[in-house]
């Protein structure tokens, strides 16, 4: 009875307790938890994570000395951003040198032809990581525009699908280095002019991640299309709309979902693709900058590739968030639960 | 209002099954007149369906076919407009979107927009929907996007309004204040409509004729009912008239007595 009496009173001081504190009713304790849920929990995963990685790697020698652990990791991060930061001022001045030699020769020979050449330092880390984001997407576009037309075509028409069923089954599962070589002496082959827009290594890497990409986009979108309501198709026969009416208002809202999902699996594998086209081809990006680590065998080899791996797998996973940003804003089902 | 509108004469079809061709639908024949309201009544699987699927030209009739105001129908049209049973609006489209595709389909270069624009929303106040028509499918209840279907098919002016079990998946209540609309709609309209329902009370409420069909497989017509009630009919008054009560009962004697279940009949 005591004790009934004393929660009571409890409980109602801790009400005017608590209303007194937050005039604006703000929920503390919902705001708490979900902090703890999307922040704390994570954060304590990764700390874990590295906690592991840590113990482990200070256990292993190697040729090349100890595993690098987080924090060596970290020194080398800062190490990397470092000499971009030298490589760029070195490319400054360089054109300010050229800028002032053109300047000068000009202003004793107005006829005189003056040259201006570009920079050929070497390419830094942030250099490779943006030429790779540059080659990745311009493989996944190209992949994307043959892919949902392709998809959309087998899911209407039963017939074209058999047709082309056995060879993108055949296709899907090639490895990206055996298309490499092909598409490198097709590309060297075909691919000939004087003054090139684009260079070889980026059109190969290009082909070969589109090559890669295309599948899960055409699969999913074919059985997107395919597995369409089939009250709505009816609803299109009744109203008798045009093929373009009908594949603009039915066929590609339904299937929106599915070509979704399809097209993230595509820049994931496109991804992956690159970087290994990148390490066997020699093609600038961050493929490259993995392998000539390995090549250089310095003591900082390992913490370097280390960086670019946790860089390939953080661009990675921003890219697909960007997919997902893009899936949500045309999804016509905001009630759906996208991951 | 006697004149031969749409005529159904000796429709059989068969469906290819992995053991053979199955007979569904054999010799059905079916006159109905400008402005009818007609029912058809059955066990589930007896073939309703195919029947309204015939009409509206979604499937084509092995033998037999289907004449409306002295055409043959062999596509499906935007004149036989379908009611469908889980009101098939496109989820991405708004109600007004919905019935605009629609319109737009049916009145490309007879109406202005401005009078697109006042027909849709004409339409969605014949079904008392005007005030959500701004809503996807997603935001409103079962028998409002039932509503939304029907002003759809309405909106394309049809010549024959076929509806495939309008409000069966609607709770009692809903379906009851939906059968009421539907009346008023007729009775300001004077739709031709071929209905399919289960529901007995249903049938006799709103129809001018209930066709009741044998049980399948090669279901045909059994017998056709004539209700021969004053219109407009309103369920409470009539659910003491004796004429009221004895259709009912001629309807189930047909469905419980003669036309047993299927299932039962297996049991």
């Amino acid at each position: 009875m005591n004790a009934r009496v004393m929660s009571m009173i409890e409980s109602k001081f801790m009400t005017k307790l608590l209303s007194l504190s937050k005039p604006e009713k703000i929920n503390w304790d919902g705001f708490f938890k979900k902090t703890v849920n999307k922040v704390g929990v994570p954060l304590m995963a990764i700390g874990i994570f590295l906690a592991i990685w840590g113990a482990v790697a200070s256990q292993i020698q190697t040729s090349l000395g100890q595993v690098p652990g987080p924090t060596k990791v970290w020194e080398q991060t800062v190490a990397l951003y470092e000499e971009h930061k030298v490589e760029r001022t070195k490319e400054a001045a360089f054109y300010e040198r050229q800028e002032k030699r053109n300047v000068a020769k000009l202003a004793a020979n107005p006829e005189a032809t003056i040259k201006v050449r570009a920079y050929t330092g070497k390419a830094t880390f942030f250099d490779q990581i943006l030429t790779s984001i540059i080659t990745v997407m311009t493989g996944f576009i190209i992949a994307s525009l043959i892919a949902i037309p392709v998809g959309i075509i087998c899911g209407l028409s039963p017939t074209v699908y058999n047709a082309l069923n056995p060879l993108i089954q055949t296709f899907k599962p090639v490895s990206p280095l055996a298309w490499l070589p092909i598409v490198t002496i097709i590309v060297s082959a075909v691919y000939i002019t004087d003054d090139p827009m684009f260079s070889k290594s980026f059109v190969n890497s290009a082909i070969t991640v589109t090559l890669c990409s295309l599948w899960p986009t055409i699969i999913n979108t074919t059985v997107g299309v395919s597995s369409m309501d089939k009250d709505l198709l009816n609803v299109s026969r009744v109203l008798r709309l045009s093929w373009f009416t009908h594949i603009t208002k039915i066929v590609l809202p339904s299937s929106v979902p599915m070509m979704f999902a399809g097209l993230r699996v595509s820049f994931g594998i496109g991804w992956m693709v690159l970087i290994a086209a990148e390490m066997l081809a020699q093609n600038p990006g961050l493929g490259k900058f993995v392998w000539d680590e390995f090549q250089n065998g310095s003591s900082d080899s390992l913490a370097r590739i280390m960086v670019a791996v946790v860089t390939i797998g953080l661009i990675g996973y921003v890219l697909d968030q960007f997919m997902l940003m893009l899936q949500r804003s045309v999804s016509w089902d905001k009630s759906a639960v996208l991951r | 209002m006697s004149k031969k509108h749409l005529e159904i004469s000796q429709v059989s079809i068969e469906f290819p099954t992995p053991s053979g061709p199955f007979k569904a639908l054999d010799g059905v024949n079916l006159s109905i007149k400008e402005g009818e309201f007609v029912s058809l009544i059955g066990h589930s699987g007896c073939g309703k369906s195919t029947v309204l699927n015939i009409v509206a030209g979604l499937y084509k009739a092995t033998t037999g076919g289907v004449i409306l105001d002295g055409k043959e129908v062999n596509e499906p049209g935007p004149d036989r407009a379908v009611v469908f049973q889980n009101h098939s609006l496109l989820p991405w489209l708004t109600a007004y979107e919905n019935i605009e595709l629609a319109v737009k389909q049916v009145f490309k270069g007879k109406k202005s927009k401005e009078e697109m624009k006042e027909w849709i929303e004409h339409n969605l106040n014949l079904v008392h929907m005007d005030h959500a028509m701004h809503k996807r499918p997603s935001e409103i209840s079962g028998g409002m996007k039932q509503r939304v279907g029907i002003a759809r098919a309405l909106a394309m002016e049809p010549k024959v309004l076929l509806m495939d079990e309008p409000f069966g998946a609607l709770d009692a209540l809903t379906r009851a204040h939906m059968q009421d609309s539907l009346i008023e709609i007729q009775q300001r309209l004077n739709n031709t409509v071929i209905m399919i329902t289960h529901d007995v009370d249903e049938a006799v409420l709103l129809s001018d004729r209930i066709v009741m069909m044998t049980n399948g497989p090669a279901a045909t017509i059994g017998e056709i009912l004539e209700v021969d009630l004053p219109k407009p009919r309103n369920r409470v008054t009539l659910a003491n008239d004796s004429q009221y009560n004895e259709y009912r009962a001629a309807v189930l004697k047909f469905l419980y007595e003669r036309q047993r279940n299927p299932e039962e009949k297996v049991a």
